[in-house]
């Protein structure tokens, strides 16, 4: 039997050039079949829901939370509060990351086309697109790709003739990173500070404007024609561990060939970052990893056989978080880049609750006194028990808690870089 | 006053949601590409015409970083200075605009040329070290090619 080729059903139609597929071309590599399916009444609403579901897939923004699941929780029928709403998390700024970029610029129509078999299963009446405003081509090309999208009727009132109406409107960001945060992001959309919400209730219940809403990540959406199109046993079957589908991982830092790569789920990182980012540069030296982002923990050497998915990872001390790793090389100073990373968090912060306001800042405090030489004992116990206080529970949203993975890691693995900061007084990579 | 055209381009976007306030970040930038930043006369009359105090919508401008409330150059550079971009040689591509421009971040060129400010992460990590001119991104940046680059924007 013939070995199949690696399955690529998010980029396998991409052009080498980088030019994006406008919508006949979409259609003629056999786009805009699966809206056709469920709004031909092949597929109920529900059908397509648990269709998902079945599929396992996960939130590829990097929690993992089944897609399935949460439009489950949307309250369906005549019945149900109106409008409900779906947005597209389209904000993507977790440092290191760059795979939505690819899938918005190069296959417009695809998200767009994952955008309405989801409203169709969840009711949506108005979908948002949350587009960061940096990315400027990415915003050009999905404009046009909606135009094309209401021109063909695959937008705007009774779809097709189906019954079905969906508008879709792209909103470009003012900026902040805590945008991407779920409910910062409906804040956001409303015109407000992206302060996050309390949760309970979740956005499925009560989100923008008070409306039920589900907010679902760029590279989740794009995969939901591929299941609606081959079924979730298909899906299931891409994977290489339990978890399932495709995932676009990518590689950045001294590595010989950085880039992004769709491959099968549960790839280890090891592969990813030995035979697809062809290892290290000539000259540095491997010494450690943030997986997918920097609100993930560091892994290093002998977790490096760990597939990269959601459910391998937590196993190893980490998560995949984005599945696009940044790689610590022997050249680059880790508490260096431990304070680049809290800098980070604390200028992105919304400053609203104590552990970031406070914490985030002190501890880039300390490691910056740290590289100019001025670290003193005690300063790793200090970074050691403020990491511990931004605790999920402690705070309001995720950003603190991600700030302490990465620093809690770092501490771990550099200690002893740490230590002789501190006891050399200078930065021995400067 | 607001112009025609910049009312024109807010209704528009207004009709896209159902609260009217929730168009205030569209509507300080649509502002903002024909004036270049938002002043506290803009920022009034905003707020007066999406019927909200100046107050309010100034909480909003001061949160977003792409919103600027004070005056800056005809183009705008934005240094990616996130983790990816500070391994691949951020403090060197810093140091060298701050010393061909002579200003620092936070601050334009005596000429109104160029002003320069941190960013984060462009989503340009395999191209690493990036920027953004203006609306355009630029990668895998060394001095010479910044060199080059900036003699595009006049």
């Amino acid at each position: 039997m013939m070995t199949a080729l690696a399955e690529k059903p998010l980029t396998g139609n991409m052009r080498p050039d980088g030019s994006p597929l406008d919508l006949p071309a979409y259609e003629q590599a056999g786009g805009y079949r699966a809206i056709r399916k469920v709004l031909s009444g092949g597929m109920t609403a529900q059908a397509v829901t648990h269709e998902v579901k079945d599929a396992d897939l996960r939130g590829r923004g990097g929690a993992g939370f089944s897609t399935g699941m949460k439009w489950s929780f949307v309250p369906l029928g005549k019945d149900a509060p109106n409008p409900t709403y779906l947005v597209v998390n389209a904000d993507e700024m977790e440092p290191g990351t760059f795979k939505d970029r690819l899938l918005m610029e190069q296959d417009p129509h695809q998200l767009i086309e994952g955008v309405i078999v989801a409203g169709f299963a969840i009711e949506a009446d108005i979908a948002y697109i949350f587009l960061r405003g940096e990315y400027t081509l990415a915003a050009d090309r999905l404009s046009r790709a909606i135009a094309e999208a209401y021109e063909r009727h695959y937008l705007g009132k009774n779809i097709l003739g189906s019954g079905y109406s969906l508008d879709l409107h792209l909103h470009l960001s003012g900026g902040r990173y805590m945008c991407g945060e779920e409910t910062g992001l409906l804040n956001a959309l409303e015109g407000k500070r992206a302060n996050p919400r309390s949760k309970p209730p979740f956005p499925p219940v009560v989100g923008l404007f008070g409306k039920p809403t589900v907010v679902n990540n760029v590279e989740t959406l794009c995969c939901v024609p591929h299941i609606v199109n081959n079924g979730a046993a298909w899906f299931r079957g891409l994977g290489r561990t339990k978890d399932s589908g495709t995932k676009l991982y990518g590689a950045s830092g001294k590595v010989k060939r950085p880039g992004l790569w769709e491959l099968p789920m549960g790839t280890t990182a090891r592969e990813i970052l030995e035979e697809h980012a062809g290892g290290m540069r000539d000259g540095v030296k491997f010494r450690g990893l943030l997986p997918g982002g920097v609100s993930t923990p560091f892994i290093v050497e002998e977790q490096l056989d760990t597939p990269m998915d959601f459910t391998s990872m937590p196993k190893a001390g980490s998560r995949m978080g984005t599945g696009t790793m940044i790689v610590l090389d022997d050249q680059t100073c880790p508490v260096g880049l431990t304070g680049n990373l809290m800098r980070f968090f604390g200028r992105e912060s919304c400053g609203f609750c104590t552990p970031c306001w406070s914490g985030l800042g002190w501890a880039e405090r300390i490691l910056q006194s740290m590289e100019e030489g001025h670290g003193k004992p005690g300063d790793i116990e200090k970074l050691a028990s403020q990491a511990k206080m931004w605790a999920p529970g402690n705070t309001f949203c995720s950003l603190a808690p991600g700030a302490a993975d990465p620093l809690e890691t770092a501490l771990k693995y550099f200690r002893p870089e740490f230590e002789r900061h501190i006891s050399e007084h200078r930065c021995p990579w400067r | 006053m607001l112009t025609t055209e910049e009312i024109s381009e807010i209704e528009t976007e207004a009709t896209h949601y159902p609260r009217r306030e929730a168009v205030s970040i569209d509507a300080l930038k649509i502002v903002q590409r024909r004036r270049g930043w938002i002043s506290d006369e803009s920022l009034r009359d905003i707020a007066a015409h999406l019927g909200m105090s100046p107050t309010d919508l100034d909480s909003v401008a001061t949160f977003y970083n792409l919103i600027f409330r004070r005056p800056v150059g005809r183009h705008v550079i934005m240094v990616c200075d996130s983790v990816s971009c500070w391994i691949m040689g951020h403090d060197r591509i810093r140091k060298h605009l701050s010393e061909r421009l002579g200003i620092e971040f936070g601050e334009t060129t005596p000429d109104n040329r160029f002003t320069l400010l941190p960013i984060v992460c462009l989503g340009c990590c395999d191209h690493a070290p990036a920027m953004m001119v203006g609306a355009d991104l630029h990668s895998d940046l060394d001095p010479r090619k910044i060199d080059a680059r900036l003699e595009e924007y006049k």
